[in-house]
């Protein structure tokens, strides 16, 4: 009984296989290439070792390499015998899907109560956890949208966006070098300068501060994306209108951080600076800005998500023809589906690059911070 | 491996009973044998306890001090199941600390209020006995008690920040009182406070524990504090954890706050001071 | 006192305001002096500055209109048209609140879902929050139009797929900021309930849900204003009917500039109304539970 509570996952795993071998074949009778018998029982089998192993009171690392692998060349196995036969996938099939994603939780489970010995490996096991994760949502994706015949405008399948990735590079980095390059690059720089600036001034006119401060935070709050048509009005279809909005969307949240940011510094600290007779921009450069580093950053870390979306979001007010927001539109308008998920894949991946940059950044310059130390 | 040994002495408790308990004295609270506690950090293990051998008895108002590392709030938190002891054994009536928590044997003291700022103090003060489901009439009932108690009749509906630092504490101790364990586990309670409120409230916890009759473990660095307070001083020194010296105190339980001025106190507080420098100079 | 804090504090801000205001009117002018112009060269028109200047403020179709014209399409459009208007921003408003509202309130419960599950369950807290946080560095808004489209494709219309990106937008803060408040109890009242042998359920309710409380409401805030920011951009792909969204890109098409700035307007002011009102709700949890008055 001990035996059995072990492992929950592994129970309904083997029930899972059970009832699949009574439900079998895998794929519907007519399907042009169906699984080989030998397939057929050699994922049973692996599946059911990765279950079994699951019981056994062996070492918890063999116990995960074990299920890692079963795991996951079952899945493999499974998305395979699948090409050619979308939508022809039977109940058993998606039984074993689902009986092999919990084994690859149950290796996640696992993985997750190691109690790591050393610096580097508690930062593989941080990095491989989430990356199993990453990629059971990318199998089941797989299997489910081949596997049922999902229509493919509905969802492709990811295989089928990455072709079209491959596939259609040129475009992509026209598109990147349109909107990110031009718009967002530059709409960010500035936009986050101009909100620098104004901070500094707003700080040393309390006025202005006390004024600005509650019109920021209203700011912040506002749909300030709405004001893409009138910026497309103003400065033409290119990337200039876009950069425009992306200064207005990233102007506020760094105006508003960064005055909260120079308030930071504590005040045994000022007034240590005061005994010292020293002058406000010495004040400001050596105790105020450091000390303001963190809340700076988080407005950069804010703004290169808002720059993505707002030079993005603007592009479907109307682009020359070219940019990310105007090929996400326009494919829509085609139903060209992997082209779109195409689009979304890579701004995922530089809205990702740009935030992660700005994070290493970070820990260059605040390293002394508390949320930073002992990382 | 010496995770190994605590979970073979588990075992044997559970099957044969505890080996220690005939041994320790039918009076006995806390018993502790060679307990020995490592902790494993990134550089290399720390031994917070070793070899802590302790009997307190039932009715004893025990005192630890020694200097921060010497492991004399690590030895309290074993006591509650809040660490797990690495080496060695202990019971805590009769009952290994994990199954004393579980019968809630006794109530915890920290070193801050640790008071729910969402919760007025009756409320806070009502906490264990709803998670222990007493009834709602029983809640009220105990609750005036207890804050009758420890002088606090009256402000049950304030919140804890409407109350200085030496009520705070006091609702705490309160709030460990009202579910009526018999143990009362203290960790420095009054260390964040000065030194007149501390004079007041260590008057108020001797009338509380003649009252009351409760045994008391009292975590302090204070040698004026340990000697007022107790029945027995543990002293202890750091690196590793451990107790150097055991003083039963020879001043009676009526202590009224001028005993500190008697060459009786001085002598015992003398003694305390040597041991925590014979402590001291083992290291160096 | 009272009243010399309030006004050290409203002053400023009127000040500002009127600023800015002063700055619009100027900009008006001269942005829509050239085609004024222009126009009246044609119609061989001449006029005093006076009047040229009144007649660069009240263009029908101004590159930059002025303050007071958008206020007037504003109350106009708000106030005495039917409700059931085409024209009535207080339909626009309603159709673009209520998805937003709707997606709001779906978002909330599945970030604080999630939120529990990762603080309690080891395995998710390891493997999903690395993607939560991940996920929050992606344009999402970019999504917007293709779930719309692809919905539509499969005949869901209306207020599901706004609504379905709302969702999206809005459990991200929700969801972070939860497994912020869920673990915010310090370590001594954790250590409290276990003393008390308390239930993983008891140590909820009565400590981690209380003292998470002020980072829900702060999450909140910051996702109805993400919500309203979703429905407004579902709004735009399609060519829908309806909704703030949809009246924005119809003004940007028609070149209907004061019609564009004055859905803008409405937009900033329910996003207003809902920030407040979420703030509120804040602040009377606050007060039901005793936090100190600053």
């Amino acid at each position: 009984m001990t035996l059995l509570l072990r492992s929950g996952q592994g129970v309904l795993t083997l029930l899972l296989c059970l009832v699949a071998l009574v439900r079998l074949p895998l794929l519907a009778p007519d399907a042009p290439f169906p699984f080989g018998m030998e397939t057929t029982a050699l994922i049973l089998l692996l599946i059911a070792i990765g279950a079994l192993v699951s019981f056994l009171p062996i070492g918890r690392l063999a116990r995960v390499s074990v299920l890692l692998v079963t795991a996951h060349l079952a899945a493999w196995l499974l998305i395979g015998g699948i090409s050619g036969n979308e939508g022809q996938a039977r109940l058993s099939y998606f039984l074993l899907i689902a009986a092999s994603w919990l084994l690859g939780w149950r290796c996640i489970s696992e993985l997750a109560e190691i109690k790591p010995s050393s610096r580097q490996f508690t930062m593989a096991l941080r990095l491989l956890i989430p990356a199993i994760f990453g990629a059971w949502i990318l199998i089941l994706w797989e299997a489910i949208t081949r596997g049922a015949g999902i229509p493919f405008i509905l969802l492709p399948p990811p295989s089928a966006i990455w072709d079209r990735i491959t596939g259609s590079l040129p475009i992509l980095a026209a598109d990147v070098r349109q909107t990110i390059l031009k718009a967002v690059l530059f709409g960010y720089l500035v936009g986050c300068a101009a909100g620098f600036i104004v901070a500094i001034l707003a700080d040393r006119v309390a006025f202005l501060r006390r004024g600005l401060l509650p019109i920021g935070n209203l700011m912040s709050a506002l749909p300030i994306i709405g004001v893409a048509p009138i910026m497309v009005m103003w400065f033409g279809f290119d990337w200039q209108s876009k950069a425009a909005v992306v200064i207005v969307m990233t102007f506020f949240p760094m105006l508003v951080n960064t005055v909260a940011g120079l308030g930071a510094s504590g005040s045994i600290e000022r007034d240590l600076m005061r005994s010292y007779a020293s002058g406000y921009w010495q004040t400001l450069c050596k105790l105020r800005l450091p000390a303001a580093m963190p809340f700076i950053f988080n407005a950069l870390k804010i703004n290169s998500t808002l720059a993505l979306i707002g030079a993005i979001v603007a592009e479907f007010f109307g682009t020359p023809i070219v940019g990310m927001g105007f090929r996400i539109s326009t494919e829509i308008g085609r139903m060209n589906v992997d082209m779109v998920w195409a689009e979304i894949a890579v701004a995922a991946l530089i809205g990702s690059v740009f935030y992660g940059v700005v994070a290493l950044a970070e820990r260059a310059t605040t390293f002394w911070h508390p949320s930073n130390r002992g990382g | 491996m010496p995770d190994h040994i605590t979970r073979t002495n588990l075992r044997t408790h559970r099957t044969h009973g505890w080996p220690h308990r005939m041994t320790a004295s039918p009076a006995s609270v806390v018993s502790a044998r060679k307990l020995g506690l490592t902790f494993q950090t990134n550089d290399g293990p720390v031994h917070a306890l070793s070899d802590v051998d302790l009997e307190v008895e039932k009715g004893d108002f025990v005192s630890f001090i020694g200097p921060s590392g010497c492991g004399k709030t690590t030895f309290l938190r074993v006591i509650a199941d809040l660490e797990k002891n690495t080496g060695g054994e202990i019971s805590v009536n009769g009952m290994t600390p994990e199954e004393a928590r579980k019968a809630r044997a006794y109530g915890y003291v920290f070193q801050a209020p640790a008071l729910y700022p969402w919760r007025t103090i009756e409320n806070n003060v009502a906490l264990p006995l709803e998670i222990m489901e007493y009834s709602k009439a029983e809640q009220k009932q105990r609750v005036q008690r207890t804050l009758d108690l420890v002088n606090l009749a009256g402000f049950g509906n304030k919140y804890p920040w409407q109350l200085s630092g030496g009520m705070q504490q006091r609702a705490s101790i309160a709030r460990a009182l009202a579910f009526d364990a018999d143990l009362l586990l203290m960790d420095e309670p009054f260390g964040a406070l000065d030194e007149i409120v501390r004079d007041h409230l260590n008057a108020q916890l001797l009338k509380l524990w003649a009252t009351t009759e409760k045994t008391i473990c009292f975590v302090t660095h204070s040698i004026p504090e340990a000697v007022y307070l107790s029945t027995k001083i543990v002293v202890m020194s750091p690196r590793p954890g451990r107790v150097t010296d055991v003083i039963e105190s020879t001043l009676p339980r009526e202590r009224p706050l001028d005993i500190r001025e008697t060459p009786e106190f001085l002598a015992i507080a003398h003694r305390v001071r040597e041991g925590l420098r014979a402590g001291h100079s083992y290291e160096e | 006192m009272r009243n010399e804090r309030l006004s050290s504090r409203i002053v400023p801000v009127l000040t500002i305001v009127a600023i800015i205001i002063a700055i619009w009117y100027l900009a008006a002018i001269w942005m829509n002096a050239p085609f004024q112009r222009d126009l009246d060269r044609r119609g061989n028109v001449t006029s005093t500055t006076m009047e040229f200047v009144g007649k660069t403020l009240s263009q029908p179709k101004p590159v930059v209109p002025a303050p007071h014209q958008v206020v007037q399409n504003v109350f106009e459009n708000t106030f005495l048209r039917k409700v059931t208007s085409n024209r009535s921003l207080v339909y626009h408003s309603w159709v673009t609140l209520s998805s937003t509202l709707a997606g709001f309130a779906f978002g909330t419960a599945l970030g604080v879902l999630i939120a529990v599950g990762i603080v309690h369950v080891k395995a998710l807290d390891r493997s999903l929050m690395p993607w939560i946080i991940a996920s929050q560095t992606v344009p999402i808004l970019a999504i917007a139009p293709m779930v719309v489209v692809v919905l539509a494709a499969v005949n869901v219309t209306g207020l599901i797929p706004k609504a379905l990106i709302s969702t999206y937008l809005s459990f991200f803060p929700v969801a972070v900021g939860m497994v912020k408040g869920l673990r915010s109890p310090d370590l001594i009242h954790l250590d409290l309930m276990r003393t008390y042998n308390a239930s993983t359920w008891q140590t909820f309710w009565k400590l981690r849900m209380p003292a998470s409380m002020p980072f829900l409401f702060t999450s909140m805030k910051v996702a109805v204003a993400a919500s309203l920011v979703g429905a407004i951009v579902a709004e735009l792909p399609t060519g829908a009917a309806a909704g703030i969204g949809s009246k924005l890109l119809a003004g940007s098409y028609y070149s209907q500039t004061i019609d564009m700035w004055a859905a803008l307007i409405a937009g900033s002011l329910l996003a207003a109304m809902l920030v407040t009102i979420v703030g509120i709700g804040g602040r009377v949890v606050d007060r039901r539970m005793g936090v100190q008055a600053t």
